[in-house]
């Protein structure tokens, strides 16, 4: 849709702001016909650097792993390459962790992109609704011919992810701001993330553990989700495992669904 | 059968402060002063927030917006309206803030004269328009939209800004007075951007401000630039939001203050953030020439009548 007549400032103004090879607009000036270079320049820095600040607010445990220098120059990329496209600054950055994984200088760091997921899901999480958990004493009321059926409302702020890196412990190791020890970056391990209240915790999950609270997440039934989690992982701990999984505040409600 | 178990939600708690909030200076509330506001308990100032900041479901922000609404006034302030831009505004966005408006019952709300948003980019800045009749028409027919949503009157936050339009055809003062008179917005009079426009667009500051219609001024915004230079090494002021007050931007202030008499005043710091003792510093400074000058507001309205 071509701007009418006399809005067409937008178009002319925005193209460069993010892009250096562009030159400064011809629509603006300095006062008195002077220069407008540097001072368009004023703008392209503040939309760039506060795209990048933005990046480095939603993924700290990242910047403090590659430092500084090299997140900036990562985030300045895309920035430049994806834009925000909501003015609601916390939802930005959901391609970042594809865009890391694919990112030439991070190739010596495979465990980098599934950090970042874990902390877009931390921030997801710490937006989320509010809701009131599953008090803990609810399934004990639950008679046992039923459990089997028994399904699950997630709280609108659970969320489950896997990783084939120890993504978990280095996510945890670099929010803290704890002295960093050597982690062995190969072993597999899957995040619970949840919000009870109003303060964000994130999980390690067993083995077996994110099959079975994926599973319950998206409805299916208690029995279902146990045998798919035994399938992946001969020693799931049913009982273990969906205590940890209330206890954590991941449900809100339960329904006892009869076959009937 | 099936057998759902929900639990419910709180009652909401009654709000105060429905009513405006007088010759009293605030800060913008930054949430790592949280703790320190609450220890300190009720007091008089009032707090300003970024409305995007708030605009999530749920979770620790609204949290920490209640706690401080409970005791204080409030200002919304939005940031990323776009009501300066050429597009129609964002419908999601604006039904966004009004129930933000709904929600907190803020004493003040405002909004900025420029743009944000074009195509579908957000560019996190407050960009410049040229004033014209057409950019005119287009930013009061905005506001019109935002304050039908809102249902109250918006107050325009005046723009600090670097570059000048080669078609502009009005000057910011003239197009700032069509604007409140056409739409009936009240004005949020930026006192540092005042200072900072008037530098780099090379004009007199106080030519500006005898040039503003200062009775629609209902909010004044007070915070710290920093120091550039243009294409030919002149002095190019940045409107950084880092630092204290600049003297001459309090000279400015209390020159407004006499004309105006007393309005809420806030004192802006949203980069390289002090501990709240700092912060708070600043606003007492305004409230002490807010304090000199609350007789000249009374005096004024006796005359007025």
């Amino acid at each position: 849709m071509p701007p009418e007549p006399g809005l067409s400032y937008a178009a002319a103004f925005a193209p460069a702001l993010l892009d250096p090879t562009r030159r400064t607009p011809a629509i603006v000036t300095g006062p008195n016909g002077k220069a407008a270079g540097r001072r368009y320049d004023v703008y392209r820095n503040n939309v760039t650097l506060s795209l990048i600040d933005a990046l480095a607010a939603v993924y700290p445990a990242v910047q403090r792993i590659t430092g500084a220098e090299f997140f900036r120059a990562m985030a300045r990329f895309h920035v430049r390459s994806n834009p925000p496209t909501s003015p609601l600054l916390f939802e930005y950055g959901r391609d970042f962790p594809e865009f890391i994984a694919a990112y030439e200088h991070a190739q010596d760091m495979p465990f980098l992109a599934d950090v970042a997921r874990i902390e877009r899901a931390w921030l997801d999480c710490y937006h989320a609704r509010d809701a009131v958990p599953l008090p803990a004493d609810r399934l004990s009321a639950v008679t046992s011919d039923r459990l089997a059926n028994l399904t699950f409302v997630p709280h609108p702020a659970t969320r489950c992810l896997r990783s084939q890196y120890a993504a978990v412990t280095i996510f945890a190791a670099n929010r803290d701001g704890a002295p960093l020890l050597r982690i062995d970056a190969s072993t597999p391990e899957d995040a619970l993330i949840t919000r009870p209240e109003f303060d964000v915790t994130v999980r390690r999950l067993p083995p077996g553990g994110a099959v079975f609270a994926d599973g319950l997440i998206s409805g299916r039934p208690l029995g279902e989700a146990a045998a798919s989690a035994l399938a992946a992982a001969p020693e799931f701990d049913i009982a273990a495992n969906i205590a940890g999984l209330i206890e954590a505040g991941a449900f809100i409600s339960l329904a006892c669904g009869d076959p009937s | 059968m099936s057998t759902v178990i929900q639990p419910t939600r709180p009652a909401a708690m009654p709000l105060r402060f429905a009513t405006p909030i007088g010759g009293v200076a605030g800060t913008s509330f930054k949430p790592e002063h949280l703790p320190a506001i609450l220890e300190a308990g009720p007091r008089r100032g009032f707090f300003e927030v970024h409305a995007e900041n708030y605009m999530g479901a749920g979770g620790p922000p609204h949290r920490a917006l209640e706690a401080i609404r409970r005791d204080h006034p409030l200002s919304l302030h939005g940031v990323c309206m776009s009501i300066g831009g050429p597009r129609p505004l964002d419908k999601a966005h604006l039904a966004r803030f009004r129930g933000l408006v709904a929600r907190y019952q803020p004493a003040l709300v405002s909004e900025h004269l420029a743009w944000s948003t074009h195509e579908t980019n957000f560019f996190n800045d407050l960009l410049p328009l040229p004033y014209t009749e057409a950019t005119l028409a287009c930013v009061c027919d905005h506001i019109d939209q935002v304050q039908e949503a809102i249902r109250r009157p918006l107050l325009l936050e005046n723009p600090s800004t670097y570059v000048a339009f080669r078609e502009s055809s009005m000057r910011e003062t003239e197009f700032i007075r069509a604007i409140a008179e056409r739409t009936g917005c009240g004005l949020l009079l930026d006192v540092n951007n005042v200072f900072i426009s008037a530098t780099n667009q090379g004009y007199s500051a106080l030519d500006y401000l005898a040039d503003l219609p200062l009775s629609h001024v209902q909010e004044i915004h007070l915070a710290g630039h920093a120091e550039q230079a243009d294409d030919e090494g002149y002095l190019l002021l940045i409107d950084s939001h880092d630092g204290p007050v600049a003297d001459a931007v309090w000279k400015l202030y209390e020159i407004v203050i006499r004309r105006r008499g007393a309005v809420p005043t806030l004192v802006e710091w949203d980069s390289k953030i002090p501990d709240w003792p700092v912060l708070q510093a600043e606003a007492l400074a305004a409230q002490a020439i807010l304090d000199r000058h609350q007789s000249t507001a009374m005096a004024g309205e006796r005359h007025a009548a």
